[in-house]
């Protein structure tokens, strides 16, 4: 079975309390349908679990069949920098459709990023370091496309839709309460 | 953290394994070029069996290869993608998905590169099957996934470093 070989650890960009009893890690891409697909999903999951459950993202940018993924993806690793990783995690989601300069120009403005800098730093690539990171972690991992789900550590190999992920977290909240 | 051998089902060959010498073979990598595996000697190969161009997935097998292709290359490994779609197809499969690796066409006779690998299947496509082959022309690890599984690049890289170290 596959499993994480980089644990979470505090360069993640992490929602939901620290001991929470189950993790949820995805590794995604910003411009994969699926991936946008799976967004709302994971909302409604959180909000099932509420405490129990600490959500994790990281990126995993197939750049080659989806040409904003990278650059939409170190937009919100800039966001992260200055604190507004979740913000901008959700406003790159939920315009899917619209991925590209103005609406990340709209979307830091709205965030009260710095425009300049941002502008810097997707010229200069600041970012990539870290998403090729996250990208090179999850292929070790044994991440086969987008999005891959890990539940504490185990790669999720079922759908990601509601009830196949909240069957499977509550399955994983059982073995540990075992 | 290697999955554990798995049980074959009946209608499957047996897959060439680690420590056999790999098959050679001269196939079609664009409709007017050939390329043997032994012209390769020298430096490792990845040899990728899939079913067939197309798949319907974001970040299908091919597409996470072209990803990790840096990765391959830091060990000086070529990767080759095979299936038994014609030579046209490749071209048009790989211009789609902006691959930049070869894809090899093992069509005619079809899919007797496959067969010779072990990994050919009753219902005329081959298994999705990776072989690495080291710099002598032997086969170093294989692995077998289910076909409706993408088997990721994880085994990959580990075979490659087992064999750099």
């Amino acid at each position: 079975m596959a499993v994480l070989k980089v644990p979470v650890n505090s360069s993640d960009h992490v929602q939901g309390p620290d001991d929470a009893p189950l993790t949820l890690l995805e590794y995604g891409d910003y411009e994969c349908p699926y991936c946008g697909l799976a967004h709302p999903i994971i909302k409604r999951v959180q909000r099932h679990f509420g405490e129990r459950l600490r959500f994790v993202f990281r990126n995993f940018p197939l750049t080659q069949i989806h040409p904003n993924a990278e650059a939409a993806a170190e937009v919100a690793e800039f966001a992260g920098a200055h604190g507004r990783f979740w913000e901008m995690h959700d406003g790159l989601y939920e315009n899917q459709q619209y991925l590209g300069d103005k609406l990340y120009m709209t979307l830091a403005t709205q965030l009260a990023l710095p425009i300049h800098e941002l502008r810097v730093a997707l010229a200069a690539g600041t970012y990539a370091p870290r998403i090729r990171s996250d990208f090179l972690s999850g292929v070790r991992s044994g991440v086969n496309g987008t999005p891959t789900f890990f539940i504490n550590s185990k790669r999720h190999d079922g759908g990601f839709e509601f009830d196949d992920l909240v069957g499977a977290l509550e399955m994983e909240y059982l073995r540990q309460a075992a | 953290m290697r999955d554990p051998p798995q049980v074959q089902p009946e209608n499957m060959s047996e897959m060439l394994q680690a420590g056999t010498p790999a098959p050679d073979f001269t196939l079609h990598v664009t409709p007017d070029q050939t390329l043997s595996l032994s012209e390769l000697r020298g430096r490792p190969v990845i040899l990728a069996f899939y079913p067939a161009d197309w798949s319907p997935v974001c970040g299908d097998q091919m597409s996470l290869y072209n990803e990790v292709l840096p990765e391959f290359r830091r060990y000086h490994a070529e990767l080759l993608g095979i299936s038994v779609d014609g030579a046209w197809c490749h071209a048009a499969f790989a211009k789609d998905r902006k691959l930049h690796f070869p894809l090899l066409s093992d069509f005619e006779p079809k899919g007797d590169v496959a067969k010779q690998y072990g990994v050919y299947r009753k219902d005329g496509v081959s298994e999705r099957a990776l072989f690495v082959i080291d710099e002598n022309g032997v086969i170093v690890w294989s692995y077998r996934s289910p076909m409706a599984v993408n088997p990721g690049a994880d085994g990959i890289l580990e075979a490659l470093e087992e064999l750099a170290a």
